[in-house]
């Protein structure tokens, strides 16, 4: 049994023809070739595939594409405006927030999210809004350098 | 990973989601945030053939005051629980217990009503849910049912919950100046609980005249400290009481080891997040 579903992604209506265990991640790798969005740990725990679902921060691994019919996703590729980075990319770049880049589209995605509700964020709501997302390099000061640049605080508290 | 495949359906009414259920029996599973079906699917440690969702019907997702209550509803989100300002205010547990669930994008998806229909003794809030006396509101074919958060964990993973009805709404009461709090212990951010526990306390000139303690992660279901609720009973909250009686919020139980945490410690865990949790809301 396949579902048609309907998705708003960056802003562009995409349809397709799933089935219902297709994860929305798989959705956007495999049937959009959204690759930007990563399957790392594949277990709800390290946050490479976060995307937002109507601006809300999930991971796309956890959720199935069925799920998102007729919803809203933003994934990495589309929050850049006009070939002009996201403010968030823009600190990651400047601030050196990634190392092998592996956790950085769901990273950013988050902090996106976390930005979206705390504009101006403490350095533990930076950490503890992002405990869902893992830097195998341990790239966290860094990390959370560049959240506190994008929120137009200096980069040192 | 990918779970074994399935049917499914998006039902825009309650009663359409339980006549698939009595169409389809054990072999549906309802589908609310899915953090904890989804993870067990790809696992293939649940292989429903069918899948309802509950995620199209509208209406069941609300915070709301029911006289000295508070209604919630079954696909609230622990998100919406945390950032509550009624229940920041009048229960404090909940808002407080929902944000020390998983991570943010967990919290964005999972849901109260899931939560508590799962009946995994290692989450947060059947335990707080217990803790509070409240109360699961159930509908079926037959009509609506009102369980008691006590007789409604059976043992792992097992409700009273047949196999055909939903959580809908899960009820709290309401207080004012609520002595609440929830100590969860964890390895890593983002875990569950290796121990957790729940306190509510009513206090009256000075003396504690109720108290609820419930454990998360200590036996198959939600434990009640019943030892350490009759030791605070009517006595001063003193630093010294409070170390007495937390002494005692291992007894009776029988913790099963699990690879973080040895039975040993487990317990040893009880007795330290009870004396932290009592004193948290008893000296502050």
């Amino acid at each position: 049994m396949k579902n048609r579903i309907s998705v708003t992604v960056n802003g562009q209506q995409r349809a397709a023809e799933v089935e219902p265990r297709t994860l929305l991640v798989h959705f956007l790798r495999d049937s959009l070739r959204l690759t930007g969005t990563h399957v790392g740990c594949d277990t709800t725990s390290c946050g490479a595939c976060t995307v937002l679902l109507d601006g809300q921060a999930v991971k796309s691994c956890t959720v199935l594409a069925v799920q998102a019919d007729g919803h809203a996703v933003t994934t990495i590729e589309g929050v850049a405006t006009d070939g002009k980075l996201h403010p968030v990319q823009e600190a990651f770049w400047n601030e050196h927030g990634l190392q092998c880049g592996f956790c950085t589209p769901g990273m950013i995605m988050a902090s996106i999210a976390l930005l979206d509700r705390l504009p101006r964020p403490t350095d533990d709501q930076i950490r503890s809004g992002l405990e869902g997302n893992l830097c195998r390099c341990t790239g966290y000061e860094n990390i959370v350098k560049a959240v506190r640049v994008a929120s137009g605080q200096t980069a040192t508290p | 990973m990918i779970p074994a495949a399935f049917d499914y359906a998006a039902p825009t009414s309650l009663e359409e989601a339980i006549s698939l259920l009595q169409q389809h029996g054990d072999e549906a599973k309802l589908l609310a945030g899915g953090h904890s079906l989804l993870p067990l699917m790809k696992l293939r440690l649940a292989v429903p053939s069918f899948v309802v969702d509950l995620g199209r019907i509208p209406d069941l997702a609300y915070i709301r005051e029911d006289g000295n209550r508070i209604a919630i509803g079954a696909m609230t989100t622990h998100d919406a629980l945390q950032s509550s300002q009624l229940l920041q205010q009048r229960v404090p547990l909940i808002a407080q217990a929902a944000g020390m669930v998983g991570d943010m994008q967990v919290r964005n998806r999972g849901t109260i009503g899931g939560s508590i229909a799962h009946a995994d003794p290692a989450s947060d809030l059947p335990a707080v849910v217990t803790a509070l006396k409240g109360e699961i509101v159930a509908r079926g074919p037959n009509g609506t049912r009102t369980i008691p958060a006590e007789d409604f964990f059976q043992d792992i993973w097992t409700s009273v919950l047949e196999p055909e009805e939903v959580v809908t709404e899960i009820r709290v009461p309401a207080a004012d100046n609520a002595l609440q709090t929830y100590e969860k212990f964890r390895q890593r951010s983002a875990d569950w609980a290796i121990v957790g526990v729940a306190v509510d306390i009513t206090r009256q000139n000075g003396a504690v005249s109720q108290a609820s303690v419930v454990l998360t992660n200590v036996g198959p279901t939600p434990m009640r400290a019943t030892g350490v609720e009759e030791a605070l009973q009517g006595r001063p909250a003193t630093a010294e009481t409070i170390a007495a009686v937390a002494a005692r919020a291992d007894e009776g139980l029988e913790p099963s080891g699990e690879l973080k945490a040895s039975r040993e410690y487990k317990l040893h865990l009880t007795r330290v997040l009870t004396r932290r949790a009592l004193e948290a809301v008893l000296l502050r």
